[in-house]
């Protein structure tokens, strides 16, 4: 008989947790939680106890079991759609030492850089590679997919522009999904769209006036043709060119860059990273010199520490949504960073030669292919192509996909007269000749040898300038020199494999072995987002599960797990309202009330759906200000859209009024958005839905277990109430657009009717096994006990910290939620040490900071969440006891305010052994604070790291290897 | 450097010098140390029309993106390159070469004095 899951996931026993209890002066988790939990919006008022539609929970081994006949269901045939997702070969070094690596997958985003050398290398590795291929000055750390990376390219060029027009031009040849998305993102802002073909001999005239035109490179139907008179002419015109290119035929013709283009995107899922049905996978963006500052996303960059030596660190963070606010052009937040790492390390290990041999080896099957139907007599639409072919086939596409379909292989069928191929990295020749075959060839085929390689690639096109030539992408060809490069920087980072990440807001918990067990399954990875319908049942049966149990434990009526993220599940969602208020002929309703106290995206979101963002004024405990709520409601009750709203707030306090506030929307005609951010602290305890939420996402990378991955994937569904489900995100190309409607008998359905968010129409399902799993184990009773640990630990933190740290907010009889937010105002008042001395003296003793600064300047915010043992949590709490001590010792004079081990902070092992100690304390203080580090320690690999100076003198891709001597 | 007190004022922490037809615009010794390691300046082009009010540049740090409105209407004669170059310029000395444009006008606007401007800022 195993242990029940709920006990390997909760970290506190009984034990401990009475022990834990008593310091709080509380009998029970249960009265703790009703005792910080407003009683009007518990659950026992709005359903009875028991009522939960979740199955009993499962043991680890019945739930992979059960994941086991979920993907039996599933048939993985040999893919040939194309379309932007194309089957690949992953390095099983690669995916065994990044992909199902805790060092890697359970990290948090880098923006503790000093503990982080190693992914935001790995990152650099990648901005490097896609800035080489397409020839651009800067390459960002990864997009979302390929298709919200055009829209991004696309609000990027109308904020750049000078041109005065409000119209962008797109390619008839672009991917379906990504007109889609323009289509849907392009409406929300009053961005004018013109869909034309463009070719070489479009002239200024057929263009007309616009800010910005995108090309697809190469085409949608894989013509390869010249955009540079194209592009020139958008220049002419103060435009800008946005060009999505396909990295693997960036290796073998020219690039976007050398095209004049000034934003190129795209994906690197072809590099190693499986298609999952639809993601995740790294999009990328990269732009000329001159629009470092306008990109989306995160950015590596190169800085230098305090001994002077180079190091990496996220740059211009300023321009990210979280200080912009409703002045951000781009709400992307988390991006796709393991996805990224994964594509990096596919060109590191195959170098500029690998890859042109792949390239080559795709074109040449391409050709081959070409040449079979040729000797058929099949018709070519385009002469001109690198991996994908139309073959015009009057009549009789369907006919030909059906044959090919029964010989294993899924076509695509473009229209009735027209088959689309597409050949990948994984085609073999056996491949081709079934898919000539299915064409109406020959049976068996004598295979000739071909001694010459041949593309269908024009020799003026031909690629001549260099790529990848930087040394990391030249020097690990050998499996052993691969794993210890991995090896050598995971050892650079601090991740959950090493010890607690009390970041609060981001709920660090586990992401549990066994629920990462099926995410490399071949029955999950290798099937196509567009793959028919027969082939993913039971990827479907998993989706319509998952959908059922989040709409359960959420107090809605449905969800669509499409969003990537949950600042894409935030757009979702408001653009659902916005849709309902247009269909009910509210046009004027644009204003989303948005408390101060909330976090930037909510705001940049806001101004994404064509919103106008209102801020509402927070009492001193950062709770929403009645008396301004009403104001502003009274003052905007004809045009009011909606108010956001975190629960319980970004402060961490269960606020009181939250119902009255959701009533007085409701009264004035506005929907509420509740963000999902700290569902960590309510999950069996209260229900958004039940309590006045209209809509909200959830953060399936925070709350649901899916691992942080050092910056993405994030899963964010939106759920939301009946009368919004048919503006939830819907896809064209969707195997199943209806979803079901919980409260009902399981067999109602709803479709969802809105435009899309993501790529792909199910956004990453090959990662949802993971949250599919963790409900699965838990139960409802599980998941309940999970919020009591969670609640219990965050209270326990803030007891025993509070004699040496004033506890910013609390609720109800004194007590906080999930986190908890320590004011180091006062200490930096007297003592001169900032929260950037006390986090970076936090890795001397072997912790990951807690969130610094937010929600409010000058404080550190703690969540250690429910997977945490007691053992780890009094180590934190011993060790910022022992920084307060050492800030104190400042305070008295004993070190000087600029000499310090606070100050100084993190040290490195050389900074201690090198040169001649000079500093007023000892070494052992310096890395060995306490005791139990000399067996168990965590070096940081860098110093301080200066970001003044690296936001000064921005580089962006690999420094060269002389630096680091 | 110019006397701070004989300079005027935005409510926007910008200053004004006037001279004749041309007004130097920079950002206050107030503002440069509220926004802390200034990293990265967007100025307007030289030549273009500005509105009072509006946002025509961009000064940014490393903690946050400022905004640089136009205290008045008229139009850019001059910018300072040098603190395009060095950024910096802003917070060693925000009232002298840290400077940011010059504009030609036609008419001023009531701008704050010295001692309006502290009243602002409490300092």
């Amino acid at each position: 008989m195993s242990q029940p899951f709920t006990q390997r996931h909760i970290g506190t026993d009984a034990d401990a947790q009475s022990r834990m209890l008593a310091v709080l002066g509380q009998d029970s988790v249960e009265s703790l939680v009703n005792a910080a939990v407003p009683a009007s919006i518990q659950v026992e008022q709005f359903r009875t106890r028991g009522d939960s539609t979740l199955p009993p929970a499962a043991t680890e081994r019945e739930a992979i079991q059960e994941l086991r006949g979920l993907a039996d269901k599933n048939t993985v045939k040999r893919s040939m759609i194309g379309l932007g997702y194309y089957d690949t070969i992953t390095p099983a070094v690669i995916k065994r030492n990044v992909l199902e690596n805790p060092s890697w997958y359970t990290a948090y985003t880098p923006y503790q850089p000093e503990i982080s050398q190693g992914r935001l290398e790995a990152i650099i590795n990648f901005q490097t590679m896609v800035a080489d291929l397409t020839g651009m000055a800067t390459a960002n750390g990864s997009m979302l997919d390929e298709s919200t990376a055009v829209v991004e390219g696309m609000l990027l060029a109308r904020r750049a522009s000078k041109s005065p027009s409000n119209r962008f031009i797109v390619d008839a040849d672009a991917l379906p999904q990504t007109h889609a998305l323009l289509g849907n993102r392009a409406h929300a802002l009053g961005i004018e769209l013109t869909v034309l073909p463009l070719d070489e001999n479009t002239t200024a005239e057929d263009l007309g006036d616009y800010f910005g035109i995108f090309v697809q490179y190469p085409g949608a139907s894989g013509r390869v043709w010249n955009p540079a008179g194209v592009i020139a002419l958008a220049h002419e015109n103060k435009a800008l060119a946005i060009v999505a290119a396909d990295l693997l035929a960036l290796a073998l013709i020219v690039s976007p860059g050398e095209l004049g283009a000034d934003v190129a995107v795209g994906t690197s899922q072809r590099f190693g990273v499986p298609m999952g049905f639809g993601g995740p996978h790294a999009g990328y963006l990269a732009v000329r010199k001159g629009l470092e500052r306008q990109m989306p996303g995160r950015l590596v960059g190169v800085s230098v520490d305090a001994a002077g030596h180079p190091a990496y660190r996220l740059s211009l963070q300023v321009r990210e949504q979280h200080i912009r606010r409703d002045k951000a052009t781009s709400n992307i937040c988390t991006a796709q960073v393991l996805l990224a790492v994964m594509a990096g390390m596919y060109a590191v290990y195959h170098g500029p030669d690998g890859l042109k041999k792949i390239a080559g080896a795709v074109a040449w099957h391409a050709d081959r292919l070409a040449g079979y139907l040729e000797d058929l007599d099949i018709e070519l639409v385009h002469a001109d192509f690198f991996d994908t072919l139309q073959a015009r086939v009057p009549g009789r596409a369907q006919a030909v996909v059906d044959n090919a379909r029964d010989l294993g292989v899924n076509l695509w069928l473009v229209d009735q007269d027209t088959v689309g191929v597409s050949v990948d990295e994984t085609t073999t020749h056996t491949d081709i000749h079934r898919v000539a075959q299915a064409f109406g060839g020959p049976e068996s085929r004598n295979f000739a040898f071909v001694a010459n390689s041949n593309s269908r690639l024009r020799d003026d096109l031909a690629r001549t300038s260099d790529y990848l030539t930087h040394a990391v992408f030249n020097t690990h060809r050998s499996e052993t020199s691969m794993m210890r490069y991995l090896k050598r920087l995971a050892d650079y980072d601090y991740a959950l494999d090493r010890g607690m990440i009390p970041l609060g807001s981001c709920t660090m918990k586990l992401n549990a072995a066994t629920e990462m067990e099926a995410v490399t399954w071949p029955e999950f990875g290798g099937l196509h987002p567009f793959a028919p319908r027969a082939d993913v049942e039971g990827y479907l049966e998993l989706i319509r599960q998952l959908e059922t149990w989040l709409t359960d434990v959420t107090g809605y009526d449905t969800v669509s797990l499409q969003p990537n993220a949950g600042s894409q599940g935030e757009l979702a969602g408001l653009l659902a309202i916005r849709g309902f208020h247009l269909a009910n002929g509210d046009v004027d309703r644009t204003v989303c009330l948005i408390p101060s106290s909330a976090h930037g995206t909510n705001a940049a979101s806001a101004v994404l759906a064509g919103m106008r963002v209102v801020v509402v004024a927070c009492d001193e405990l950062g709770n929403v200000d009645l008396d301004d709520l009403n104001a502003k409601i009274a003052l905007h009750a004809e045009t009011l859209a909606a108010l956001m709203i975190t629960y319980p707030s970004t402060h961490g306090v269960y606020e009181h009024e939250v119902g009255t506030i959701c009533a007085a929307v409701h009264a004035a005609g506005g929907q509420v958005y509740v963000d999902g951010a700290n569902l960590n602290a309510l999950l069996g305890f209260a229900r958004f839905g039940d309590f006045g939420g209209d809509v909200s996402h959830l953060n399936l990378h925070k709350t649901f277990c899916i691992p942080h991955g050092g910056g993405g994937p994030g899963v964010g569904p939106v759920a939301a109430k009946a009368h919004l489900a048919p503006f939830l995100p819907g896809h064209p190309l969707a195997q199943d657009d209806e979803h079901y409607l919980l409260g009902s008998t399981g067999t109602e359905t709803v479709v969802h009717g809105g435009g899309p968010v993501s790529a792909a129409p199910y956004g990453s399902p090959s990662i949802l096994p993971i949250s599919w799993a963790y409900v699965r184990m838990m139960g409802a009773d599980g998941l309940k006990q999970a919020t009591g640990a969670a609640v219990l630990a965050a209270n326990y933190v803030a007891k025993q910290l509070s004699g040496h740290y004033p506890v910013l907010y609390a609720g109800d009889n004194g007590l906080v939620a999930h986190e908890c937010i320590l004011d180091l105002r006062p200490l930096t008042a007297a003592t001169g040490v900032t929260v950037d001395d006390v986090a970076k003296r936090l890795v001397d003793y072997g912790f990951h900071a807690p969130t610094m600064s937010f929600p409010v300047a000058g404080t550190l915010m703690v969540e250690p969440t429910e997977s945490e043992d007691l053992g780890e949590i009094d180590r934190f709490i011993e060790a910022m006891i022992g920084i307060k001590a050492e800030a104190d010792a400042v305070a008295a004079g004993t070190w000087p305010a600029d000499d310090n081990p606070l100050r100084n902070a993190p040290h490195t092992a050389q900074s201690v052994i090198e040169g001649e100690w000079t500093h007023p304390y000892d070494r052992e203080t310096a890395v060995y604070p306490v005791r139990t580090l000399i067996r168990n320690k965590y070096w940081a690999p860098v110093r301080r790291i200066d970001n003044a100076y690296g936001d000064r003198n921005l580089v962006c891709a690999c420094p060269p290897p002389e630096a680091f001597e | 450097m110019a006397d701070k007190t004989e300079l005027q004022y935005t409510a926007e922490h910008e200053w004004v010098l006037v001279d004749g037809d041309t007004a130097t615009v920079g950002i206050t010794a107030y503002a440069a140390d509220k926004l802390g390691d200034v990293v990265f300046v967007e100025l307007p082009e030289v030549g273009s029309a500005l509105a009072a009010g509006t946002v025509v540049g961009e000064i940014e740090s490393t903690k946050s993106v400022g905004e640089l409105f136009a205290p008045i209407d008229g139009t850019v004669a001059e910018i300072n390159d040098a603190v395009v170059d060095s950024p910096e310029l802003v917070n060693s000395d925000p009232l002298g070469e840290g400077w940011l444009i010059k504009i030609t006008f036609e008419t001023l606007p009531a701008l704050l004095s010295y001692a309006e401007y502290t009243a602002i800022t409490g300092e």
